[in-house]
């Protein structure tokens, strides 16, 4: 094909993934817009319940899925440099830090449940201001639920890619799938990168 | 338009720094301006994956445009709202 061609398609489907991306931002934006109204209102309820979370197993989360994103990125400049093999190993990689992500995650809410702090299940508090600590609570688990839905659905995204690869749109440009996986891939790595001081930090 | 391993790597290792950063900043009690740093270091965090991981640094301006787009709309969301309730003069209790 017309290197021209190839040039523009490249773009179009950059946009198109940039659009759904933006889509998400509006999502995810909205959320954090309103957890930051209710932590002005309620900044000391805030800080109690952020302080029951696991700071540690947060910060190592985000430290995984930084270094996912490192794999993933290294996947695309494979996928485009041909090195096939490569691509495959480091695609694996990145999947594989999206479920340690998720185990972690998993690990956390079990230990919230043990400890009694989900609303609408178990959830006892017993210092002050128990409705608006409660209310951090839905916001946490809204959001961190929200966003491991969809690295759960990146973790099968980037799985596909190598299949993808076979489909007719992508024939005459194999690298595009692993092109557009990676870019919502290190969109969901940005929405923690926020989330994890906004919940964890406070 | 993509980077060779080495800039991945070196800006991996920036985001690690800055993570230990935000961290670190969080265990210091500034008050009011712990939200605002925490925020700062994510900004830059998230400027740096879009930047490089997402190629945005040497893509076309269409491609920039759009993420500018995403970014300013954030930006306008949370600045009128938070305009909106710090002015309302909260009684305190």
């Amino acid at each position: 094909m017309h290197p021209s061609i190839v040039a523009s398609e490249r773009e179009t489907n950059s946009l198109g993934m940039w659009i759904f991306l933006v889509s998400e931002v509006m999502l995810f934006g909205g959320l954090c817009t309103v957890y930051l109204v209710y932590r002005l209102r309620y900044p000391a309820a805030f800080a109690a319940g952020s302080q029951r979370l696991d700071t540690l197993l947060g910060t190592a989360n985000t430290a995984v899925l930084l270094s996912s994103s490192l794999t993933m990125a290294t996947a695309v400049y494979a996928a485009q440099a041909g090195k096939k093999r490569l691509m495959l190993v480091l695609l694996a990689a990145t999947a594989l830090l999206g479920v340690i992500f998720l185990g972690i995650k998993g690990f956390e809410y079990w230990q919230e449940y043990r400890e009694q702090l989900i609303p609408n299940l178990n959830f006892i508090w017993d210092g002050a201001d128990p409705l608006p600590a409660r209310l951090f609570f839905t916001l946490y688990f809204v959001m961190t639920g929200l966003h491991a839905l969809h690295l759960l659905i990146g973790i099968g995204l980037v799985g596909a890619t190598p299949l993808l690869r076979r489909i007719r749109p992508f024939r005459d440009e194999p690298a595009a799938p692993v092109e557009l996986a990676g870019l919502y891939w290190h969109f969901v790595d940005v929405v923690w990168v926020f989330l994890f001081p906004l919940l964890y930090l406070v | 338009m993509v980077d060779s391993p080495k800039v991945y790597f070196v800006v991996y290792v920036a985001l690690l720094i800055l993570l230990a950063l935000t961290v670190g900043a969080a265990a210091l009690d500034l008050g009011a301006l712990n939200t605002a740093v925490a925020l700062l270091i994510a900004a830059l965090k998230a400027g740096l994956i879009v930047a490089y991981f997402m190629h945005v640094h040497n893509s076309s301006r269409l491609v920039r445009l759009f993420a500018a787009a995403g970014f300013f709309w954030v930006l306008i969301l949370i600045l009128l709202t938070l305009s909106d309730f710090l002015t309302r003069f909260w009684v305190p209790g």
